[in-house]
């Protein structure tokens, strides 16, 4: 929008006074939250509240390491996000590429059966899956969980990944017909790495979706040694006090891989986040 | 997956114009599939078929121990769904948490995006940080929302409305009322999204040519009617978008409650999904819970659907 040039300049002094007020307000509890995992016990909460804390201590950070298998917690779903991203990439860019490069039957009524299927919320099949899981023996099993894990945003990813084959031209895989390549290595050599930009953006949102995700690992991993870190750090929320330094540690270690991804990857994050927008 | 058997002179001819145009089956009809089937497998087991399956078991009292007999009971779980007040109060509570939060969140955002769009220095930084809450795990801003509004003097907002701004009198306890302990939920809900809104917003508003605001301008359209008459309409279709995935998200609303007030006090902040979760695995009714979700993913589907149809309007195009 533009006016003149003195209400210009006036307009963009409220304009990043008003935006700095607003990133306090984003930013202020996640500070808030840091400052209180450098506190020392904090069991009670200090009057006034303080951002920065007098003692800074690591000491809620060594608690949670060595308590209730929080370490191991790190590592399954460490494994577990990593194990999900490359599932659901490998898949996806399959799936997404089948569907926008080959005609085959049933093709119409599966696209349309995923493409509803993102509308409905992840855990609303849980009971069922519960029950196939049971059954398969999937149940307390962190390989399990990586395939419904996978499962899930599988619908979504695809479309995703789809439009952006659609928008390649044919040439280059035709060109590489005529040098002897087999669908496959087009695929792998041709298509993939053009397509490298959205199918990072898969990768990472799929990391973060089964690094954060709760409900179901609430529900199909109860042993102590399959335990994901959200589970393991909502276990730390005691039943009378809760000692929120060290819940703040534990969550702050969980918050830190979602904060590095972001920032490295904050170019994807627009893109993928507006691929969907762009076509409406 | 080389097809060795083919001459170059056929590969030649048949690739030019046929081999990747679909419905022409150059490359061996098994082809598609080997790239569709590894990940059709997996969906049709964890997601078409427990949607099959769900319906199923919404027919049953479903016992889950072994040895068990589970009772074919017809309707009778969606005739209880329907009579269940506590259903429908977690369902009311559901579509009023989606309308304060859509709301919230679209108006938010959209101020957010235009002020980031127009702002002369640090567009990249603040872009980020309002988009950071949105990469934080529901399961850590959920402790840190419930630790923000704590009863008692200490907690930050009882702190700040009691000390700094002296707008109440005495520490309110934010989980002890459903009133107040909405607030927690809706100002989570609403802080947490914002930075999506405003990302996909932002990207709408970097595709508008200045030329029509200058135009505008010399028009002498102030700024209000800039963005009434260009900015709004020229957004319109990723309005539509950003409303139906706040409107199906906002559906989805679960581990802040679950979390926060657990559904208390004496079940007044349960939602839809948090209901559904409790009667199929606390109280080990998943008959119900069956019955209770697909009455869920019904009414989503219609809503999301009827927004699409009623919200659509002529595009604008500049």
């Amino acid at each position: 929008m533009i006016g003149t040039r003195t209400q210009q300049r006036n307009l963009n002094i409220v304009i990043i006074a008003v935006l700095c007020l607003g990133a306090v307000l984003a930013l202020g509890p996640m500070l808030y939250m840091t400052g209180t995992a450098f506190r020392g016990q904090a069991y009670i909460q200090e009057i006034p509240p303080r951002f920065v804390p007098e003692n800074p201590t690591l000491e809620n950070f060594e608690t949670a390491f060595t308590s209730r298998n929080f370490g191991r917690a790190f590592l399954n779903s460490a494994g577990v996000a990593v194990a999900t991203a490359g599932l659901v990439t490998l898949l996806a860019t399959m799936m997404a590429y089948g569907f926008a490069r080959f005609n085959f039957r049933g093709k119409n009524l599966l696209f349309y059966s995923m493409l509803g299927m993102m509308m409905i919320p992840g855990v609303i099949f849980i009971i069922p899956q519960f029950m196939v899981a049971r059954t398969l023996g999937l149940l307390n099993s962190l390989p399990g969980i990586v395939l419904v894990y996978t499962a899930g945003p599988l619908a979504f990813n695809t479309f995703l990944l789809r439009g952006f084959f659609e928008n390649l031209p044919r040439e280059l895989e035709e060109s590489a017909l005529i040098d002897g390549a087999s669908p496959l290595t087009i695929f792998w050599r041709v298509m993939v790495p053009l397509a490298a930009p959205a199918v990072s953006t898969v990768a990472v949102f799929s990391f973060l979706g089964a690094w954060d995700e709760y409900i179901l690992a609430l529900t199909f991993l109860t042993d102590a040694d399959v335990r994901t870190l959200p589970v393991a750090i909502a276990n730390f929320r005691g039943v009378h006090a809760t000692d929120w330094g060290l819940i703040f540690a534990a969550s702050l270690t969980a918050v830190i891989p979602n904060v590095i991804l972001f920032v490295v990857f904050q170019r994807y994050f627009v893109q993928g986040l507006t691929t969907g927008a762009v076509r409406g | 997956m080389q097809s060795k058997s083919r001459t170059p002179e056929q590969q030649t001819t048949a690739s030019r114009r046929n081999i990747l145009r679909p419905g022409r089956l150059h490359y061996g009809w098994y082809v598609p599939y080997l790239f569709v089937l590894p990940g059709l497998l997996l969906y049709v087991l964890w997601m078409l078929y427990p949607m099959f399956y769900q319906f199923y078991i919404s027919f049953f009292d479903w016992k889950i121990m072994p040895g068990q007999v589970s009772e074919f009971v017809g309707l009778a779980n969606y005739e209880r769904a329907l009579a269940d007040s506590k259903f429908w109060l977690a369902l009311g509570n559901t579509v009023r948490y989606t309308a304060v939060t859509v709301v919230g969140q679209m108006l938010i955002g959209l101020t957010i995006a235009i002020l980031v769009h127009r702002v002369v220095v640090g567009k990249r930084v603040f872009r980020a940080i309002y988009y950071l809450p949105v990469v934080t795990s529901w399961v850590v801003v959920s402790f840190l929302f419930q630790y923000i509004f704590n009863s008692g003097r200490a907690g930050l907002i009882n702190y700040l409305l009691l000390d700094v701004l002296h707008l109440i009198s005495e520490p309110i306890s934010w989980v002890q009322r459903p009133e107040t302990a909405w607030i927690i939920i809706y100002s989570l809900g609403i802080w947490k999204g914002v930075g999506w809104a405003m990302i996909i917003y932002l990207a709408a508003l970097q595709g508008i040519p200045r030329e029509i605001y200058e135009a505008a301008a010399i028009d002498g359209a102030d700024l209000w009617r800039q963005l009434r008459h260009i900015t709004l309409p020229l957004i319109q279709r990723t309005s539509l978008f950003v409303l139906v995935a706040l409107v199906i998200g906002g559906f989805q609303v679960f581990i802040s409650v679950f979390l926060i007030t657990g559904g208390g006090p004496l079940g007044r902040t349960e939602v839809s999904l948090s209901y559904m979760y409790n009667q199929s695995f606390n109280k080990l009714q998943f008959g119900y819970g069956a019955a209770l979700s697909y009455i869920l993913a019904l009414i989503i589907v219609v809503v999301s659907f009827l927004q699409m149809r009623v919200f659509r309007g002529p595009e604008v195009e500049y």
